[in-house]
């Protein structure tokens, strides 16, 4: 285990009224995985991450990284081990007087390197994140995706094992968030760097996470596997964050109930998509299926179907063909 | 004529030069200052921003005149006289020095919280995030700055001179105004206001060429 959470809390006084940021945090990170964190604005998940480097001081609890005790550090060692943690913005948060090159050269020129150790370590760099021929252009010439390029370029610069995100793809347009992503996928396998990154877009969770915190109101009140969450969703706000990703679904409310007939939605997931259960069924049972929208979402490393259907048929037959369904492991809800 | 200008320009040069070095020597350090002890600065003291920003606001409020005189005791200190080109140096530099920490002070303010607290991240030390950072990315507000407060020194060596400083203002009013000999009056003020209009262009100019946003 690499990061380990323990009753983190942090409170703002505001006129003598005490509002809780975050409260009670529990939580464990692995090592090489990528960690998401999801919530609406303000739900507490910035203050969260920058908790995990102590840009936020947390009220109360204790953050251990590899068994370094971060809330315990003085000045000094949190100024070292901060080096060996790197962190992307929203906003990238590059320095505008320095070019390219500077820019990812400016964490190693802070930690006292030499002028030659620095040179290849940038070259190299910039050859990963492919700015070679950027690299004497200035922030404002980039475009966002080259600038948030140059950010995890700089923020590798050390060699970090975490690398921290705070809503390092919000300020892409849809493309160049999948192209972030695949970057911070590649850093990851190739690196074995573990990744925590908090978000407001569920398309991020689902495209990289291995698992997901969904924190609300200062508390975290989902935590699983992203393949989990995405098939079942324990809380409102996980099933929202869920829904806005499949399409059509609101659409089935209008369809009429008819008589001799159930509306139910299906879930599948991992190998069960790749199963021709819809025509196992209208085999097995005296029921007719009529699909009425259906989706499918790759995640990591699996994927997730849905589909809304309308058995038609004889009530006893219905009830039949959903316990097949049930055996068969597939989540199953009638509307 | 021109034995009296040359002169009057170098002494009013020389003052100008010698009292921004001195102002800024003193005014960088307490922007510096006025800006990280802030609250939410990154070396936040807020006692001591209070009172910094109390003493330099209280300095401010002094007529130019009346802290010269103040001061002459200050001069006779450090240069031995109250009166000539080098006395005024003194009450120049500690009258430009608090309208300097405020210049500096807004200036390095217009830096990116963002950016400041990415270089934390990165463990920056407090010298390393005022040096590297704060002061590269404000330089062109800094140059204005710089440029603004060089031209006060102009209008305030101008006023010296009323008190035995030299210079062309001392010029303009001895001979311009006391012994009507207008054509001096003219031309020392048009010198002046050649080098306030020369010192803006070349301020512009390098502001400008500095600034990568």
């Amino acid at each position: 285990m690499l990061i380990r959470v323990e009753n983190l809390s942090k409170v703002y006084k505001n006129n003598n009224e005490e509002v809780y940021a975050l409260k009670n945090i529990n939580l464990e990170i692995n090592s090489g995985e990528i960690f998401g964190i999801i919530g609406l604005s303000g739900a507490g998940k910035s203050t969260l991450i920058r908790c995990l480097n102590r840009l936020e001081e947390p009220t109360e609890g204790k953050i251990f990284i590899d068994d370094t005790e971060i809330t315990n550090l003085n000045k000094k060692d949190l100024r070292n081990i901060r080096s060996e943690i790197g962190m992307i913005f929203q906003h990238f948060n590059l320095l505008s007087s320095k070019n390219v090159y500077e820019n990812i050269a400016f964490p190693l020129e802070l930690e006292g390197k030499n002028k030659k150790e620095i040179n290849e370590r940038v070259k190299t760099l910039l050859r990963y994140v492919d700015l070679e021929d950027k690299k004497l252009s200035y922030p404002s010439q980039l475009s966002g995706g080259q600038k948030q390029r140059v950010a995890i370029a700089r923020a590798l610069a050390n060699n970090p094992k975490l690398l921290l995100s705070d809503e390092g793809t919000s300020a892409l347009d849809p493309k160049t968030t999948k192209s972030i992503l695949q970057l911070l996928n590649r850093i990851r396998k190739e690196f074995g760097l573990t990744i925590v990154l908090i978000t407001h877009q569920m398309e991020v969770i689902k495209d990289i996470c291995d698992r997901v915190a969904i924190i609300e109101n200062g508390e975290i009140i989902e935590l699983d596997t992203v393949e989990e969450v995405f098939a079942n969703p324990k809380t409102k706000t996980a099933s929202e964050f869920v829904s806005n990703l499949k399409t059509n679904i609101e659409e089935e409310i209008k369809y009429e109930k008819k008589p001799e007939s159930k509306l139910v939605r299906l879930g599948f997931l991992g190998e069960n998509s790749k199963k021709p259960i819809v025509s196992n069924m209208i085999k097995n049972f005296d029921i007719d299926v009529n699909i009425l929208s259906g989706n499918i979402n790759e995640l990591m490393t699996t994927s997730i179907g849905n589909l809304t259907v309308e058995l038609l048929g004889k009530d006893e037959e219905i009830d039949r063909a959903i316990q097949w369904l049930t055996k068969e492991n597939i989540r199953l809800e009638v509307i | 004529m021109s034995e009296l200008i040359v002169p009057a320009l170098l002494e009013t040069l020389y003052m100008v030069f010698f009292s921004t070095i001195f102002s800024l020597i003193i005014g960088l350090p307490l922007g510096i200052l006025l800006v990280i002890t802030e609250k939410g600065g990154i070396w936040e003291k807020s006692m001591l921003n209070q009172t910094l920003s109390g003493i330099i606001n209280v300095l401010r409020s002094f007529p130019f005149i009346i802290l010269m005189i103040l001061l002459f005791p200050l001069s006779r200190l450090i240069v031995g006289s109250t009166i000539g080109t080098k006395a005024t140096i003194v009450p120049l530099s500690i009258a430009a020095a608090p309208f300097v920490a405020r210049i500096i002070e807004s200036a390095l303010k217009e830096v990116d919280r963002g950016v400041v607290e990415a270089s934390l991240s990165m463990g920056a030390t407090i010298p390393q995030i005022v040096f590297k950072v704060l002061i590269p990315e404000s330089m062109p507000s800094l140059v204005m700055g710089i440029t603004l407060t060089i031209i006060n020194l102009i209008g305030y060596s101008a006023m010296a001179g009323a008190i035995g400083g030299g210079g062309l203002g001392d010029l303009a009013i001895r001979y311009g105004l006391y012994r009507f000999q207008t054509d001096i009056m003219i031309v020392s003020v048009t010198i002046i206001i050649v080098l306030v209009q020369g010192i803006q262009l070349i301020g512009n100019k390098i502001a400008v060429s500095i600034n990568k946003k």
